[in-house]
């Protein structure tokens, strides 16, 4: 049987997009896979009573190593915040190529604590920062203190010690290109660096609370038990400066959804589901549960949208186990065609992450195929004429096509980048100044302004000629390129219309990151919780793939 | 130091800035990134000009033609830039093309690098005493050196290199004889047995 991917015309659709999971081939996921037999260190941990100094962390394998270095800063409570206006935060982190050495580590200190402000080195790989969560840190601190374990209620609600506000790579503020280190093995999927450093500072958070109970109160003191370690994550707070990335990088998106794609099509083209693998998918449908419950929100957007996806996966697993018989053929075609008839959208994209857990081996090529060489779509084939490009935008943009531009309401908001903090923000055209200083992202608007330019063009004419006339569509002329062989590049979407809503974007690639329990703050920031559940780095060795689905909370 | 990252952000921003299209800024960053990278100077000619440019008015050339000559104004490198990439399989057939008064002659540099990688073929580009050899993008060689005072080319030929090798049979046949070296002479039995196909394949 052969299933056809899905269409991308619904797919890439925000409010699908917006209901993606964390699945295998998310890339905290991947990374622990990568990594699980490097060899893991704490080489330094040099912290005064109250836990403040400077600690190294590193994953080696034979003559490479990845050193997290941590800088532990005290700053008073007023100064703390989670916008990325901040300027001094509870601790700041680097990732260095290699092993620093002294001389590193104190030309580092210098710069880490600035951060944007900050100059790194082409040693440098990435760059972050992260803030307590007071209550929770103070809380488990003083129960440590005490001999006693944490409350675990207080734990499960909030999820992590620490909160990142920013994780920085491929460049930025001097830190190494990607060109530098694309040809290493162990880091050929997206963001896989990003994942290091995220994964090491977790450690540091329970390493640095236990290390502060124990000096306050060294006879008593005891360590946070492992179990609860193991339930904590990192929390991070994400803004609009991740709604862009997916627009401006196309290839890449499509990447990581076609991997999608494809795994789906391929586990729905499985004549029998041998009974362990349908076993293993059961469980973890009833596993997840359990995420759906301890999911906190006080987003009446996101609340709705749980209680939604919590009926439907009841309702599924009510049907698997009652109605549905898995000693059919192809019963996870099967399955996915009931989805589509029967459930939200959410729970659709939920299970269908779900269904990845059994079959490593259809994932695992996958991931290998998530990076891209964008450089290499970047000219414009302008030997080709407008007929082509009439005809790649009737086939690939269909539904944006028949968007009324003219309506305010299409055009109603406009991106752009703040001067005073460098990153991009989301404002209405009609109320505020500087629509004049728009980013290229409202690519909706661009396409069908491009498609009505070329209606009364001659077919034959070569879109060297065109451009000529026409520099300012150069930009989509350049992407239509693109998704004629990328067919899920492109967000199928209005991005300037007075119902986007923006979380969707950040969504659909923190689920690619692995990300869990979004939780908006507003239409345009949330929080979420990164590697909970996850084994420690000394459980590497040998740990359960399906952790996710594992949370003893 | 700057990254490429770094460099081409900014390049392309500026541009934007400076009353470019996005579009075409994309192209100025890629570009600009690579002359960084290719150790020409970049960033410093893209800032001199576009400072320039709020002062002076430069020529937007449309179509490139084997002779391109000026209006009196000098032409802008990047719309130059621009449109070579894009109609270089027509300038290919062209041979050889020169402008007259090309502003910041540099900057055309990695526009040109790039055309090389799209045809296939090496383009020489010659202005004053400067050659510049560009190599399918990979490299580019040249005698230029950090000379000053590059604001104008009065005029620039650019020329297409066919395939060709660039050393003689006898270097070839030399050097091949010398590689024959680390062959083995093959005996009777060798030949039976040492290839593992049969004598003959009429099968």
């Amino acid at each position: 049987m052969n299933v056809e991917l899905r269409d991308p015309n619904t797919i890439m659709k925000l409010s699908r997009l917006g209901s993606f999971h964390q699945s295998r081939l998310s890339f905290l996921r991947s990374f622990l896979s990568e990594f699980k037999d490097w060899q893991y260190n704490r080489d330094l941990f040099d912290l005064d009573q109250k836990g403040y100094g400077t600690a190294v962390y590193s994953f080696k394998k034979k003559d490479r190593t990845y050193s997290l270095i941590c800088y532990a800063n005290k700053i008073n409570d007023d100064e703390r915040s989670d916008r990325v206006i901040a300027t001094k935060w509870d601790a700041a982190f680097t990732l260095h190529d290699g092993v620093p050495l002294k001389e590193d580590i104190e030309r580092l200190r210098n710069e880490v604590p600035k951060q944007e402000v900050g100059r790194l080195s082409y040693k440098e790989l990435t760059l972050s920062r992260a803030n307590k969560s007071v209550r929770v840190f103070d809380h488990v601190v003083e129960s440590l203190s005490n001999g006693n374990q944490p409350n675990l209620g207080l734990l499960e609600k909030v999820g992590y010690l620490y909160r990142t506000t920013a994780v920085y790579g491929s460049g930025k503020f001097g830190l190494a290109d990607r060109f530098r280190i694309k040809n290493r093995e162990e880091i050929n999927g997206p963001f896989r660096l990003e994942m290091m450093l995220v994964y090491l500072v977790r450690q540091f958070t329970f390493d640095q609370v236990n290390h502060v109970a124990k000096n306050r109160n060294p006879s008593l003191a005891v360590k946070l038990d492992p179990k609860i370690c193991r339930n904590l994550g990192i929390g991070n707070s994400t803004g609009l400066g991740m709604a862009p990335f997916i627009v401006n990088h196309p290839t890449l998106l499509n990447n990581w959804i076609l991997s999608r794609e494809i795994a789906l099509k391929k586990i729905r083209e499985i004549k029998i589901v041998e009974t362990k693998d349908r076993d293993l998918f059961k469980n973890c449908v009833k596993n997840s549960i359990k995420n759906i419950t301890s999911w906190n929100t006080e987003s009446e957007y996101q609340l709705k949208k749980i209680k939604l996806l919590l009926k439907d996966v009841r309702k599924f697993i009510n049907f698997m186990e009652n109605e549905f018989n898995f000693q059919k053929d192809y019963p996870f075609n099967e399955i996915y065609l009931w989805l589509e008839k029967e459930t939200c959208e959410e729970c659709i994209e939920y299970i269908v992450s779900i269904m990845m857990e059994p079959f490593g081996e259809i994932i695992q090529p996958l991931v290998g195929q998530m990076s891209s060489e964008e450089e290499k779509y970047f000219n414009i084939p302008t030997e080709r004429n407008v007929e082509d490009l009439k005809e790649i935008l009737e086939n690939k943009y269909s539904d944006i096509l028949k968007i009324n531009f003219n309506k305010e309401e299409s055009n109603q908001k406009f991106w752009f980048i703040s001067k005073n903090k460098e990153e991009p923000r989301l404002a209405n055209r009609f109320e505020e100044n500087g629509a004049d200083l728009e980013q290229p992202l409202a690519i909706a608007r661009d396409v069908k302004k491009l498609y009505e330019k070329l209606l009364p063009v001659e077919n034959n004419l070569k879109i060297n000629q065109f451009l000529v006339d026409n520099s300012d569509l150069r930009h989509v002329i350049r992407r239509a390129f693109i998704i004629e062989n990328f067919p899920y590049s492109e967000i199928q979407d209005n991005t300037i219309g007075e119902n986007l809503v923006p979380i969707d974007m950040l969504r659909l690639k923190l689920s690619f990151f692995g990300a869990l329990k979004f939780d908006p703050r507003s239409d345009k920031w949330l929080r979420i919780c990164m590697f909970q559940g996850a084994p420690l780095p000394n459980e590497l060795k040998d740990y359960d793939e399906q952790w996710v689905y594992k949370n003893s909370s | 130091m700057k990254s490429l990252s770094e460099i081409e952000t900014t390049a392309k921003r500026a541009s934007r800035a400076a009353g470019y299209s996005w579009g075409i800024a994309e192209e100025v960053g890629k570009s600009v990134r690579l002359s960084e990278l290719f150790g020409f100077p970049g960033i410093k000619h893209l800032n001199q000009y576009y400072q320039n440019k709020k002062k002076e008015k430069f020529n937007d050339i449309k179509l490139i033609d084997k002779i391109n000559k000026s209006n009196g104004l000098s032409f802008c490198p990047i719309i130059l830039g621009v449109h070579f990439i894009d109609q270089v399989k027509n300038i290919e057939t062209l041979t050889k093309c020169s402008i007259e008064k090309l502003a910041y002659p540099l900057l055309l540099l990695p526009f040109l690098s790039r055309s090389s990688e799209i045809i296939g073929k090496k383009l020489l580009f010659s202005f004053d005493e400067s050659k510049f050899l560009l190599n399918f993008n990979v490299s580019i060689s040249s005698n230029f050196w950090n000379k000053k005072n590059l604001m104008l080319a009065k005029k620039v030929e650019i020329s297409f290199l066919n395939n060709e090798d660039n050393f003689s049979d006898q270097d070839w046949k030399n050097l091949y004889k010398l590689a024959e070296g680390t062959f083995v002479d093959e005996t009777d039995s060798l030949k039976e047995g040492a290839a593992g196909a049969g004598l003959t394949d009429n099968d």
